[in-house]
């Protein structure tokens, strides 16, 4: 127990160690990200003017679909879990994971995955081609013959994501240092409680549709068929009651994230700790009852439009106490503006936007004017680029000093933020406008009247693209080294994760802290 | 608390690599041989992730006899095995989900009902009743029809009645089974645990019988619409998960009877794979139901 890290590659093949195991996770992320960002600049780059220019519509279908399969499972959900492996460890007082090798087989699990994934690229037929949401009968009877393997690709992924899930429950339930009640928690760490809960829930429905897709492209059943009996949109409310959930893994850790560096650069306690814990689970239950909002148009009886309607309508009440709380932790606080909390802050404001239109969207009868449209993808996106990935940004940068034990470069971090800022916003503002004006979706070519927004919209995502290449620099800069952070790192954050030096030591708390 | 103290964090360990490469071939492999390719893939990747798995248990079973494991950890396998069981849970929600739905929604809407049955105007003269042996395609295209119904179902109250009975009754010999070890009384642990194993195959062997009837004599299989599907696509997951849970009592009844494993108080191993039988009985109860009895 007392050794460092071993050297060599073999280091990263055979580790247990969490820290470790949390560092490939946020690397092998960043590269998904930047794989999968890669994908959205070809389609911003022919959705630069109308007509088709660099590639042809099979292709462009593939990477949309590819980016945001890509974008989901391989760039958000590893990076919450690289976090989690990295914090909740050092947050609840604990030596590592609760079971370790189980952790490094969850992660090892992911690059073979994609690999398994990325190459249908170059399969006869191409990539997979119908959405990240992969609707039957689209994957099913009109499928290119490498939807086989990324349906066995989506098997193995929640195979690691359920694997993942498991050992941070069984981390946070059993290996809290004595006196580290549940409702003394670190709110990342019960964000992340309560995600897991979810992903162990909907990731084996998730292999249940895609085992189902399976079956009825090469076994001929029905589930998807109405020759049959069967019906395409029962596809949809299987993965649908998969996909909501899985939206709200997407973001539960995020909010935890926030509420960590918000009450640091405000100079505050967070504001109203239990009430974020209970919002956390109310949204959770609330994400199991609301899936059909993403079907309103598919032909629902009045009764189903009208209760899902309402049911997400409820979500915007826990939703809304967060970010209450949010605001009035900084609110008459003495607040700095580092890295980190430029990104948080951002959070706030830009995920209220992305949930305002997802109020909107959530009125079923305006929903059949949106639905479909790019209005949704600059909701999704809103709630997902600002949301998930300047949160996960935030904690890289809030964290990047105790993990090292070096300071990043503020400068370049704040350039990063503004360049990443002012690129999203340019890229996805306009969208709501093409969107509401009818442009649909998922179309490599579209009507003139579009053209000014969507030129717009493409300089903004080079502009964000390329504010990741300062990131990338600014973290690799760090990584190498820099001027050593202090233990505590800011002015007298909260958590146990302060109390050990920068860098962390391979093995922390191998006996248990005192918790107050 | 001492416990916390002692917990034991592993050192290095080549096996989840190794286990990832058994698991990625497997899932390559079944991906190419279903499209057509060689099965060779496959196998070997299945038969290495058993054995990396099998040298991983082994390896578990000689930290706790070593005395490696505080109870602590011992928590947190329960709680892993607890949660992994939840995830089954959840996986055949899925399926029971979809024989939901396609009856309550889809079929009555096909047949013209409600709201939504306007879609009747593509299937003429289709009429939902369930079981369905005339799907919406043989109904609107005769003769020229893909896909056809079953010719006959599996009565209730034949052999699926008997594999009720059989695991209802293995629950019961495993839980006895479980009281003995826990008075340290081995010879009538392995007796009923033997016990539960044999019932386990016997009802693994009606259900082939079962489905040798469907295919030969009924005209029931995959293919038959969504009866079939339904039918298949439940039972066939359950016998995958009776299969499953048979090797595990099986090897712990061999490590009972060969190696004396197991104490009164530290069996986790055999614990944990009586947990898993109770879930699979469960399911069958409900597959008995919602399949079985009120699909005939």
């Amino acid at each position: 127990m007392a050794h460092g890290p071993q050297s060599g590659f073999s280091r990263w093949l055979y580790t247990t160690n969490h820290k470790d195991i949390g560092s490939m996770y946020l690397w092998f992320s960043f590269a998904m990200f930047l794989l999968g960002g890669c994908m959205a600049l070809v389609i911003r780059a022919e959705l630069f003017e109308p007509g088709l220019q660099i590639v042809q519509p099979e292709f462009f279908n593939q990477m949309t679909t590819m980016h945001g399969l890509i974008m989901v499972f391989g760039a958000v959900m590893p990076a919450f879990v690289g976090l989690a492996n990295w914090m909740i460890p050092m947050m609840i007082g604990a030596p590592d994971m609760a079971l370790p090798r189980m952790n490094n087989w969850s992660f090892w699990i992911l690059p073979f995955a994609f690999a398994m994934l990325a190459s249908t690229l170059f399969m006869d037929g191409g990539a997979p081609n119908f959405g990240w949401t992969f609707y039957a009968p689209l994957s099913t009877e009109y499928a290119p013959p490498s939807t086989t393997f990324f349906i066995f690709s989506i098997h193995i992924m929640g195979a690691s994501s359920i694997m993942g899930a498991i050992n941070i429950i069984a981390t946070i339930l059993n290996m809290r240092a004595p006196g580290m009640t549940l409702m003394k928690m670190p709110l990342f760490v019960w964000t992340w409680l309560i995600t897991a809960y979810l992903l162990i829930a909907v990731m084996p429905v998730l292999a249940g549709v895609v085992t189902m897709m399976l079956m009825d492209i090469h076994f001929g059943t029905s589930f998807f068929s109405a020759a049959g009996g069967g019906d395409p949109v029962l596809f949809q409310h299987v993965f649908w009651f998969f996909g909501h959930p899985e939206v709200y893994i997407m973001i539960l850790p995020a909010f935890g994230i926030v509420s960590a560096i918000i009450p640091t650069f405000a100079r505050k306690p967070l504001f109203g700790y239990s009430s974020m814990v209970y919002a956390t689970a109310s949204i959770a239950f609330l994400s199991f009852i609301v899936w059909a909002h993403h079907m309103f148009t598919v032909g629902m009886p009045i009764a189903g439009e009208l209760f899902f309607m309402y049911a997400t309508m409820l979500i915007a009440v826990p939703t809304g106490v967060k970010v209450f709380n949010w605001v009035t932790t900084m609110f008459r606080g003495s607040m700095t503006f580092e890295t980190p909390m430029l990104f948080a802050i951002a959070f706030v404001i830009l995920f209220t936007i992305g949930g305002f239109s997802g109020l909107m969207l959530a009125i079923a009868p305006a929903d059949f004017q949106y639905h479909d449209t790019y209005f949704v993808v600059a909701h999704f996106h809103y709630v997902l680029v600002p949301g998930a990935i300047f949160s996960i940004t935030a904690g890289v940068y809030y964290w990047l000093p105790k993990w090292t034990g070096n300071m990043y470069n503020e400068t370049m971090g704040k350039v990063h933020f503004w360049l990443a800022f002012i690129g999203l916003n340019v890229t996805f503002f306009p969208m709501h406008f093409v969107g509401l004006a009818g442009m649909p979706r998922r179309i490599p070519d579209y009507a003139l009247q579009f053209a000014d927004f969507n030129q717009i919209a493409s300089v903004g995502a080079f502009l964000f693209g390329a504010a990741q290449l300062v990131f990338l620099f600014n973290v690799v800069r760090t990584v190498m080294g820099g001027r050593k952070a202090t233990d505590k790192v800011w002015d007298n954050p909260e958590g146990l994760e302060w109390t050990v030096p920068s860098p962390a030591p391979y093995h922390t708390f191998s006996t248990p802290p005192a918790v107050r | 608390m001492a416990s916390e103290s002692s917990y034991y964090v592993p050192e290095q360990s080549r096996l989840p690599i190794f286990a990832t490469i058994g698991l990625f071939l497997t899932a390559f492999g079944a991906a190419n041989w279903i499209n057509g390719g060689s099965s060779y893939i496959f196998f070997t990747g299945a038969l290495a992730l058993a054995a990396v798995l099998w040298c991983w248990f082994a390896a578990v079973i000689r930290e706790n006899m070593a005395g490696l494991n505080s109870d602590q950890l011992k928590r947190s396998y329960v709680w892993g095995m607890g949660w992994f069981i939840f995830s089954e849970v959840m996986f055949f929600a899925a399926f029971f989900g979809a024989l939901y739905y396609v009856r309550t929604f889809a079929l009555p809407w096909l047949g013209g009902e409600g709201e939504r049955g306007e879609s009747n105007m593509l299937w003429q003269g289709f009429e939902n009743t369930w079981p369905l042996m005339v799907t919406p395609d043989a109904a609107a295209h005769g003769d020229s029809a893909k896909v056809l119904g079953p010719n006959a179902i599996i009565d209730p109250w034949h052999l699926p009645l008997w594999n009720t009975i059989i695991l209802l009754t293995s629950s019961v010999t495993v839980h006895i089974a479980h009281v003995y070890l826990k008075k340290g009384q081995r010879n009538a642990f392995n007796t009923w645990l033997g016990i539960t194993v044999l019932l386990g195959g016997l009802f693994l062997f009606f259900q082939v019988e079962e489905y040798y009837e469907a295919y030969t004599q009924l005209g029931l299989t995959l293919e038959s619409g969504i009866y079939g599907t339904t039918f298949f696509m439940l039972t066939g997951f359950h016998g995958a998960h009776v299969t499953l849970g048979t090797i595990m009592l099986l090897i712990m009844l061999l490590r009972s009877v060969i190696a004396h494993h197991f104490k009164p108080d530290d069996h986790f191993g055999f614990e944990a794979s009586s947990w898993y039988w109770h879930f699979v009985d469960v399911v069958w109860v409900g597959l008995f139901i919602f399949v079985y009895v009120l699909g005939s």
